[in-house]
This record gives structure tokens, C-alpha cells and sequence, in this order.
């Protein structure tokens, strides 16, 4: 009985403490263990009432005694054994060892009876990366590398429409690389062979922060202190997700999104991807509401959520974010307290009318915290050089601009690469040329492309920028399910052999959506495609 | 009453830690389960689970309150929804809560952000803000902590002036050129330059191996593929057995992004620092005891910072350690073909040439930071004979891959056998010329340096001028060598050397005129050192 006085009053003292402390708390706004609560919560509620007493202390008494229980009887099968046999044999080798001096032979014996000749174990993660097998869209894409098609050397070969790739402006690039032998010999070696900062050359900093506002129109100015340069936008997201979640917190990411995001923000992190469904019914654009309920439900589970992912313009789907959308999530963000990350690595690709908008535009506009913002970027897609392997980190803040700076030690760029392209960015008549006239052939692709799609029926959505279609391909599923999706991919892969990115890859809630990325193509080539979609289409048509 | 409740006060904060793992939990029980079977079982076997039940809802009431407070306010959210004024109901929502409070970063990511702690940064981070220079800047701090080779920068800058253009261009016209540097390429390496490297690699270890470049995967420097191995060789939690002293860098490269454990293992001046199995062993036992589990050993051979070589019979005792233990090797030989010594540098391959058994737990780290001196290329190699590892490696390589332009540059100059050939009989030999100048400079300053054979450095002894022989002392020495007489040099304990008072001084950025200055400067302190002790 003393017990439970005891227990009693103290409660009520805690009550009144409590009430005090929540008022505090609300300032504090720290975030604690969640999946706790809700075991006690039920529980609490019983004790306190009527009956508390005796249901009180009788159910944890219970729950206590068949955890002991259970943790007897799963400990008394693996514990044993070991100890018994290996104590006798290692001391009685371990004495043989120290006697004989000869490390060597004596190891060997020690192997036999141990038999540990077993294979060296690599790393659990690493196995999950070996044995993560390979979704669609690798399988295609090493398809489409095995046996490229070439007009005239391969004419039977796959024809990739899988990798976001820019060939359309290459003759450009060969062109000034062809020039810029007078630059070469400008070079130092003292500037190339030794040391440089592995955050990248300031001069090359300078010269992207230039190329990147000139690439969106000049509307907003990005400082080059605030990037950071590293070898490829995938160490950009890898090294971002890096610094804003620990393992097991959570990124919401809107679908359908880029495939490789599962590998980069997840794989060597251990953060989680949340993915927030768009649907065809919005144009797949992002909504507010979705986002909230993810974000709840993930709450709920007990996942931190840390940020939100967006790529604008999107991948897939090739749509813009509107200057409303942004805010919208920029508010979001801030009634959250957690971080965005940006992607706008097509940001010069645009080719509709409508106008590219920054996150950087907004936070210029917009005076206050900064510090959430993340956008990367890089040479890859606009200026159609992934070979170069330059990704940028542009932030806001000084936490991860600094932890960011560090870990680039892990992923930097050769500098003989980087003086190249201080060279060249810093043309800026050639720049001017290359983005206008890049922007040209990208717009008549896109227009000739989707039009030899409509002729076959395929509708794609409406998009602005991106080298890339998002087509409608429900009518042809044989079953409207994930598995109707693959075996159209299946087909158009084996068959027609031409390789598209399956909706299902971008985790897209609805199956039948294709990415057919056109800019790897010449215009001669979009009727050998269209002819090959046909012939797919037209026997999927009969079937149903 | 008394009686049961510092026992449970004892048992509840044990109880908050562990919920990871079995193991931690069974601890617990077990001495209760004692008591409860015994006598007086039944009133503590009732009373403790009860306190401790009624402790931990206390525990959580306190820290849940801040979640009542939010509640309320989330019905509103969703009905501002309704309205589509989203922007600025959200704001109200904002203010009535004062959330804007800053958004933080990870936590691993805010230990890393710190400012730098270790002297090894601390004095590059000196450098880099006032770098000595003989005209313009001959106040300044001079670099002897960065083991970087400038000394036959004239041979690569002659090559380069010959060749640049037609190796990064091709000799084929623009269009197919561009089509090998501009697009995509396989993000583990080109193999055209994996079988250059491989070539490259037997050279310079005097034909003694020949490397197969299907087991080579190419990554951004030596760096990121010590990171990949490490990664892929074990999990959060897991140790790597490393021989003291060691590469400061390792801390960073091994464990940072990783979550691995480096446990050091001492080596001792009286083994001029050469690895014992016994302390391997006792190393290995003692991590076990605390319950972490060791996935490997990481050696570095020539070694950094001493610059000695492990021989032959050393790494046939590792490689039955590594065995017998059932854990990997890695072998850090980025210095392999920067020797001025009359030794023979053994690499791990070459003994797995022999031993045809039990390759798979063998993975050598090489690049062409220091054998080719070219840092700012970014090359590092990873090459293993486990299959698996190199599957991973390779997916893994997508962050850190070497930009395309400076891969075709390098095939042609590291296929250019007779360059190379040229370029390490030069190399080898001016090493040679400037440690013979700078440990006789040293010695005449009563300095002595450990034995050694290879690599950019030497390894000085000078617990003579250390005011405590204590880390302390040590890094009293280190802070006026830097910021009295201007040099900046490796302190052991950057290291992790046992025994304070040795010094790295890395000599390869230095001409034969700037040694005669270095060698002033420390005289300048090493005087004030001995008539103050």
C-alpha cells in the first residue's frame, strides 16, 4: 500500500510540474521518441482512472514476467555451445604457439581444426549493394551499352532513350575543345599536378556561379562562396543527404522522381526516402496536402523527417515549379523546420515558353532563413559534359557549407579538368551561343519527338524543360498493374529493342507511364524509333 | 521501501541505454531473474518491474510534453488548407508557435563541420594562409607537412607541353574525340587507362607483379578508395586493426562517413616501428573483449610517417594473422615507386602470386598522387581479388569518379613506358639527393632520424628539444616550430605515435636551396630548446 501511495502522490506532483514545464516546452519545441508514447499512452490512461490501481501494477507485472520469459527462452539455444569448445582449443594452441617459435607454420594449424577457411565477409551494406540486384532501368541501360544501335553499323542494335544525356550540341563543345589548344599551353603545372583546394579552384567557382545565373536568365546572382563543387551532382545529393539527416531519419521525395535517387541519397547515408504520390489528375505536380500527410505518417511511425527533395525542372516528367508552388513549400519547410534541397541540374534545359524559377530567386526575394535551402547543380546536363564529372553544392548555410567543404576530400575534381573549364565557361560568347543555340535544337527535338508519339496515339504530359518525355502508354499495359508496365518495357526493350525507363522506376503510383529521353538521338532516328514503338503498340492494341 | 529503489534506480538507467541489442538486454535479467526464483522472489519480482514501469512512464511524460502543445494546432493547418491561402496562415501558424528557431543539420555532419583539432590541419590550414615563397613572401609559414613531390615537376611539364593537346583531343579529328570525354563514361574507369594503370603499377614495382586490371577499379584519389574499401569491408560499429604511427588522414578517410572504429596498434622505435604480430594479437583480443568486432587490418608499406618497408616475412606472418582471425588486409602502397633506398619493396600482390590461396582478403590502395606527383588529377586505385568487394566498389565509384578529360590524358602519358621509365630512375634519384641533404642537415643539428628507405619524408627524432617528454611537450615543440621558426611539420601525436618527440618533415616541395634555410630555422629554435632545458 505504501508503495502505491507513494506512486500516487508523486504523480500528482509531476502533474502540476508537468503543466508548468509544457508551458516551457512550447519555446523549446523539441522533437523526442514518439514510438514510446504510444504504448505508454493507453496504459496511463487506465492507470490513472478507476481500476488504476490493480491494472496498474498487475499488467506491467505480466508484461515484465513474459519478457523475461522470452528473452530465456531465446537466450538458452545460441549461448551455450559456443563457450564450451573453443576455450580447451585455443588454450591448448595458444600454449603450443607461445612455446615454438615459428608464427607461421603454427598458424596453419591453427586454421585446420577451426576451419575457418571460410571466405573473408564483406561488409552487410556491402553485400545489400552487391545483391541489390538491378532494377529496370540498369537492366536496360546495360542492354542498350551491350549492343548499341548505329545506323549504319548496327542498324538491329537497342536504341537508348533510358539515359538523360545531351547529344544534341556536342559538335559545339568538339568545336571549342578543338580551339583550345592556345589554352593549354597556358597551364601551369604548379596548378594542375599539385594540391589544389578539393572543394574546387576559386577561379572555377567564380565561372560557374557566372555560367549558372547566365543559364536562368540572369535572374538571380549566385555567390561563389556559397558553392561547393564536387565531382558529379550525385556526390552533390549523396554529400547533402550526408549533412542533413542521420541514419534513419527521412527525406519526402514527390514520384514519380529520378531512379538513382534510392542510390544516392540512400545506399552509404542509411537515410530513408519517403515517397510523396503526384498523380496524373494534377499533371503530377506537387501538392501541399500530400505532402503534409506524408510527413504526419512518417511522424507517426516514428521517422524524423529532415527535408524534402524536389527537382525543378522535374525528372521525369519535365514539368516547372511556379513561383506560388515554391513558396508554398518554402512555407512548409519553415512550419516544419526542416530543409529543401533543390535539384536544378536542368535548370538550362528548359525549352517551353513558361519561365524557369529558381529557389535562389525566392530566397533573394525573400529575407529570412536562408539556412534551409540547398540547391545543386552541375555541368552534366546543360552544358552536356557528364563526362566532366562536375556537380555543384549551392547553400545557404554555413554548417553544411563547411562539413561539405571537408568531405569533398571524397569526391573531387581533377583540376586539369577544372582549368579547362574555367577556360571555357569564362567565353562567354561561346556560352551565350552554346546555351541559345542548345535551347533551339532541344525545343524542335521535343516538338518532333512528342508529335511522332501522338501519331501513334501516345500522349505525353505537357513539359517545359528536361531532355525528356513523360508518355501515357495506359492503353497498352495488359494489365493495369506494375507487372502490365514491365511487360511493356519488356517488350518495347526486347522486341522493338528500344530502352525506356518504366514509370515503376521513378516510383510512380500509376503504371503506365514511360520517361523516353530524346536528346541522345538525331532527327533522322526519331522514325526508326517511332516505327519500332509501333510495332509494339500494334500488337498490344490487337491483344485487348 | 527503501531497500528496492536504488535498485532499480541502478537497473532503469541501464534500461534506457540498450534497447539495440539483445545481448546489452539479457545483462539486465539475469540477476534479476536470480532474485525472483529465489528466496523473497515474489514482493521484488512484483515491486521492481512495477517501479521501473512506473519510472519510465514518468521518463516519457516529462519529455512528451512539448507534443500536447503541437496537437491542437495541426486540426487548424489542415483546415487553412481549405482556404487557399496557404502562405499565410502558415505564417500564423508560425508565430503562435515561434518555431522559426534554426533548422539543424545532422549531427554527423556538425561534429565534422568543427573547426579542425589536430595539429596536422591546423599547420596546412597555416600554410595555405602565408606560404613561404624565397621573393615575394620569404617571412612565411614553409611546407614540410604535406607529402607532395614537386621535384621532377620539370619532366611532367615537358611531357605535357608535347602531348596534352593530342591525348586529351585524340589524333582522330573532333568529332569522335569529344564523344570520348564529353558523354558518359563507365564510372569505375575507362579500361583503356585501368590497363594502362596496371602497366603502370608493374613498373613501377619493378615487374616483380603483374596486376590485372579486370580487379582494379578506379576511383578520385587514393581517399575515397580507402573510404569504398572501408565501407565495404565493414559495418557501423566494426574496427580496423591500424600499426601506430599512422596517416593522419586515415581518421578521416576511415571513419568519418563510415561509422568505423580505427584501432591503433603501437609500434615502438626499438622495432624501428616495424609491426609486431604479438601486439596485433593483443590488439585483437582486447577490442574483442569490448565487444566490437574487427573486420581488418590497414598497413601502409613503404610506411607514412616512418618511410621504412615491411619485409617479405612480415607479411607472411599478416597474411597468416589475417587468416587465422578470418579478417582483410588492406594495403596502403601509394608510395611504392617513391624509394631512394637500396631495399626491396615487396607488395602484397607479389605474395599472393606465390601463396595461391585465400586472395579474396587482400585489397591493395594505390594512386598517382605520389609516384606520379600528380595529386590534382585525383587518381586513386582499388585493387582486390574478392569478387564482391569489387562489385560494390564499382556501383559505389558513382560518387567519386575521375573526370574523363584528365583519364585520356593519363592514358597516354602513363602508356608511354619510356617517359615513365625515364621519369622513375630521375625520380627515385633526386629523392635520394634531397633526404641525403636533409637528414645530414638535421644530424648536424644533433637530430636523428629513423631508418628508412622510402617515401616523401623522415621521421626525426627530436625528444631532445622537448621541454616534457609527454604529448604536451611535444606539441609545445610543434607550436614553435610553426609559429617561431615558420615550418610546418607533422607532430607524432598527429599520428598517434606512443612515443612523443618524433616529427614527420616531408622534403620533396623543398629545392636544395630551401633546405639549407629550413635547416637554419630549426637550428634557431633547437637552440633555444637545449639552453632552456
Amino acid at each position: 500500500m505504501t508503495r502505491t501511495r507513494l506512486f500516487r502522490s508523486r504523480s500528482s506532483e509531476e502533474k502540476e510540474e508537468e503543466e508548468e514545464e509544457q508551458r516551457q516546452h512550447y519555446s523549446k519545441h523539441n522533437i523526442t521518441s514518439s514510438t514510446g508514447m504510444r504504448v505508454i499512452v493507453p496504459l496511463q490512461g487506465v492507470v490513472q482512472g478507476r481500476g488504476g490501481l490493480f491494472l496498474g501494477s498487475v499488467i506491467p507485472c505480466a508484461l515484465f514476467y513474459f519478457f523475461q520469459l522470452y528473452l530465456k527462452r531465446h537466450r538458452s539455444q545460441p549461448n551455450p555451445p559456443p563457450p564450451q569448445p573453443p576455450p580447451e582449443n585455443s588454450e591448448g594452441q595458444l600454449a603450443e604457439v607461445s612455446v615454438s617459435a615459428l608464427p607461421r607454420s603454427l598458424s596453419r594449424v591453427h586454421l585446420s581444426p577451426r576451419s575457418p577457411g571460410g571466405p573473408a565477409y564483406v561488409s552487410g551494406r556491402a553485400n545489400s549493394i552487391v545483391k541489390g540486384g538491378d532494377l529496370p532501368h540498369d537492366v536496360g541501360l546495360r542492354k542498350a551499352l551491350e549492343d548499341p544501335y548505329h545506323q549504319s553499323g548496327n542498324p538491329d542494335g537497342v536504341i537508348q532513350l533510358g539515359l538523360a544525356e545531351n547529344k544534341l550540341s556536342l559538335d559545339l563543345v568538339g568545336e571549342w575543345l578543338a580551339k583550345s589548344a592556345i589554352y593549354v599551353e597556358e597551364l601551369s603545372i604548379g596548378g594542375i599536378a599539385s594540391y589544389q583546394p578539393f572543394d574546387g579552384l576559386m577561379e572555377l567557382k567564380v565561372a560557374v556561379a557566372g555560367f549558372m545565373s547566365q543559364v536562368m536568365k540572369k535572374s538571380v546572382f549566385f555567390n561563389p562562396s556559397q558553392i561547393i563543387l564536387t565531382a558529379g551532382a550525385t556526390p552533390a545529393i549523396e554529400m547533402l543527404s550526408f549533412c542533413l539527416a542521420d541514419t534513419g531519419n527521412a527525406f519526402l521525395v514527390p514520384t514519380p522522381y529520378y531512379p538513382c535517387f534510392d542510390r544516392d541519397v540512400k545506399w552509404r547515408t542509411g537515410v530513408e526516402i519517403i515517397p510523396v504520390p503526384c498523380r496524373s489528375a494534377d499533371n503530377f505536380s506537387l501538392s501541399i496536402t500530400a505532402l503534409d500527410r506524408a510527413f504526419k505518417q512518417a511522424k507517426k511511425r516514428g521517422t524524423k523527417v529532415r527535408g524534402i527533395i524536389i527537382s525543378n525542372p522535374s525528372n521525369p516528367v519535365g514539368g516547372l515549379l511556379d513561383r506560388e508552388t515554391l513558396y508554398s513549400l518554402l512555407d512548409f519547410a519553415r512550419e516544419k523546420n526542416i530543409h529543401i534541397v533543390s535539384n536544378e541540374l536542368f535548370a538550362g534545359s528548359t525549352h517551353g515558353n513558361e519561365e524557369f524559377v529558381s529557389m535562389a530567386e525566392i530566397i533573394d526575394l525573400e529575407d529570412l532563413d536562408r539556412n534551409r535551402v540547398h540547391i545543386v547543380y552541375g555541368l552534366s546536363k546543360d552544358l552536356s559534359l557528364p563526362g566532366f564529372r562536375v556537380g555543384i553544392i549551392y547553400s545557404f548555410n554555413d554548417n553544411v557549407l563547411a562539413a561539405a567543404k571537408k568531405l569533398t576530400r571524397f569526391s573531387s575534381i581533377s583540376a586539369l579538368s577544372q582549368r579547362l573549364l574555367v577556360f571555357m565557361l569564362s567565353d562567354s560568347n561561346f556560352i551565350q551561343q552554346f546555351i541559345e543555340i542548345n535551347r533551339e535544337r532541344l525545343r524542335r527535338m521535343y516538338i518532333k519527338f512528342v508529335a511522332g508519339l501522338k501519331q501513334l496515339g501516345i500522349e505525353c504530359i505537357k513539359s517545359h524543360g528536361g531532355f525528356y518525355c513523360w508518355a501515357d502508354m495506359r492503353g497498352y499495359i495488359p494489365s493495369y498493374s506494375e507487372k502490365g508496365e514491365l511487360e511493356l518495357w519488356d517488350k518495347l526493350l526486347n522486341i522493338a529493342k528500344v530502352n525506356v525507363t518504366p514509370g515503376s522506376c521513378c516510383h510512380c503510383i500509376e503504371p503506365g507511364w514511360f520517361r523516353f529521353c530524346f536528346t541522345t538521338l538525331t532527327e533522322k532516328d526519331i522514325p526508326v524509333v517511332m516505327d519500332r514503338i509501333r510495332k509494339i503498340t500494334e500488337t498490344c492494341k490487337s491483344h485487348s | 521501501m527503501t531497500r528496492p529503489r536504488p535498485r532499480t534506480n541502478e537497473s532503469e538507467s541501464e534500461t534506457r541505454n540498450p534497447t539495440g541489442g539483445g545481448a546489452t538486454a539479457m545483462r539486465l535479467i539475469v540477476p534479476l531473474q536470480g532474485v525472483v526464483q529465489g528466496r523473497g522472489g515474489l514482493i521484488l519480482g512484483t515491486l521492481i518491474p512495477c517501479a521501473l514501469f512506473y519510472f519510465f512512464q514518468l521518463y516519457l511524460k516529462r519529455h512528451r510534453s512539448p507534443k500536447p502543445g503541437s496537437n491542437p494546432t495541426s486540426p487548424s493547418q489542415s483546415s487553412s488548407n481549405l482556404s487557399d491561402l496557404q502562405r499565410s496562415s502558415s505564417r500564423s501558424n508560425l508565430s503562435s508557435r515561434g518555431s522559426i528557431g534554426p533548422v539543424q543539420v545532422s549531427s554527423r555532419a556538425s561534429s565534422i563541420a568543427k573547426p579542425n583539432d589536430s595539429p596536422y590541419y591546423i599547420g596546412l590550414d597555416r600554410v595555405s594562409e602565408d606560404p613561404y615563397d624565397r621573393l615575394d613572401n620569404p617571412n612565411g609559414v614553409i611546407q614540410l607537412g604535406l607529402s607532395e613531390n614537386r621535384l621532377c615537376f620539370d619532366l611532367i611539364e615537358k611531357w605535357l607541353s608535347e602531348n596534352t593537346k593530342d591525348s586529351v583531343m585524340g589524333r582522330d579529328g573532333v568529332d569522335l574525340s569529344i564523344s570520348g570525354i564529353a558523354p558518359y563514361q563507365p564510372s569505375d574507369g575507362l579500361m583503356e587507362f585501368k590497363v594502362a594503370m596496371a602497366g603502370f603499377m608493374s613498373q613501377v614495382m619493378g615487374r616483380a607483379v603483374s596486376f590485372d586490371p579486370s580487379q582494379m577499379v578506379l576511383t578520385a584519389g587514393a581517399t575515397p578508395a580507402l573510404e569504398i574499401l572501408c565501407f565495404c569491408l565493414a559495418d557501423p560499429g566494426n574496427a580496423f586493426l591500424v600499426p601506430t604511427p599512422y596517416y593522419p588522414g586515415f581518421d578521416r578517410d576511415m571513419r568519418w562517413r563510415t561509422g568505423v572504429e580505427l584501432i591503433p596498434v603501437h609500434c615502438r622505435s626499438t622495432d624501428n616501428f616495424i609491426i609486431s604480430i604479438t601486439a596485433l594479437d593483443q590488439a585483437f583480443n582486447q577490442t574483442r573483449k569490448r565487444g566490437i568486432k574487427v573486420r581488418g587490418i590497414l598497413i601502409s608499406n613503404p610506411s607514412n610517417p616512418v618511410g621504412n618497408l615491411l619485409p617479405r616475412e612480415t607479411l607472411y606472418n599478416l597474411l597468416d594473422f589475417a587468416r587465422e582471425k578470418n579478417i582483410h588486409i588492406v594495403s596502403d602502397e601509394i608510395f611504392a615507386g617513391s624509394m631512394y633506398g637500396s631495399e626491396e619493396f615487396v607488395s602484397m600482390a607479389e605474395i599472393l602470386d606465390m601463396e595461391d590461396i585465400d586472395k579474396n582478403r587482400i585489397h591493395i590502395v594505390y594512386g598517382l598522387s605520389k609516384d606520379l606527383a600528380l595529386p590534382g588529377f585525383r587518381v586513386g586505385v582499388i585493387y582486390s581479388f574478392n569478387e564482391s568487394v569489387l562489385v560494390a566498389a564499382k556501383k559505389l565509384t558513382r560518387f567519386s569518379s575521375i573526370s574523363a578529360p584528365t583519364q585520356r590524358l593519363l592514358i597516354s602519358m602513363v602508356s608511354d613506358t619510356r617517359f615513365i621509365q625515364e621519369y622513375i630512375e630521375t625520380n627515385k634519384k633526386r629523392i635520394r639527393e634531397m633526404h641525403d641533404l636533409f637528414v645530414e642537415g638535421l644530424k648536424q643539428l644533433g637530430i636523428k632520424c629513423a631508418q628508412s628507405c622510402a617515401g616523401l619524408y623522415c621521421w626525426a627524432d627530436m625528444s631532445g628539444l622537448i621541454s616534457s617528454y609527454s604529448e604536451k611537450g611535444e606539441l609545445e615543440l610543434w607550436d614553435k616550430l610553426l609559429n617561431i621558426a615558420k615550418i610546418n611539420v607533422t607532430p607524432g601525436s598527429a599520428c598517434h605515435c606512443i612515443e612523443p618527440g618524433w616529427f614527420r618533415c616531408c622534403f620533396t616541395t623543398l629545392s636544395q636551396e630551401d633546405v639549407v634555410i629550413v635547416i637554419e630555422r630549426i637550428r634557431k629554435v633547437a637552440e633555444t630548446c637545449k639552453i632552456s632545458s
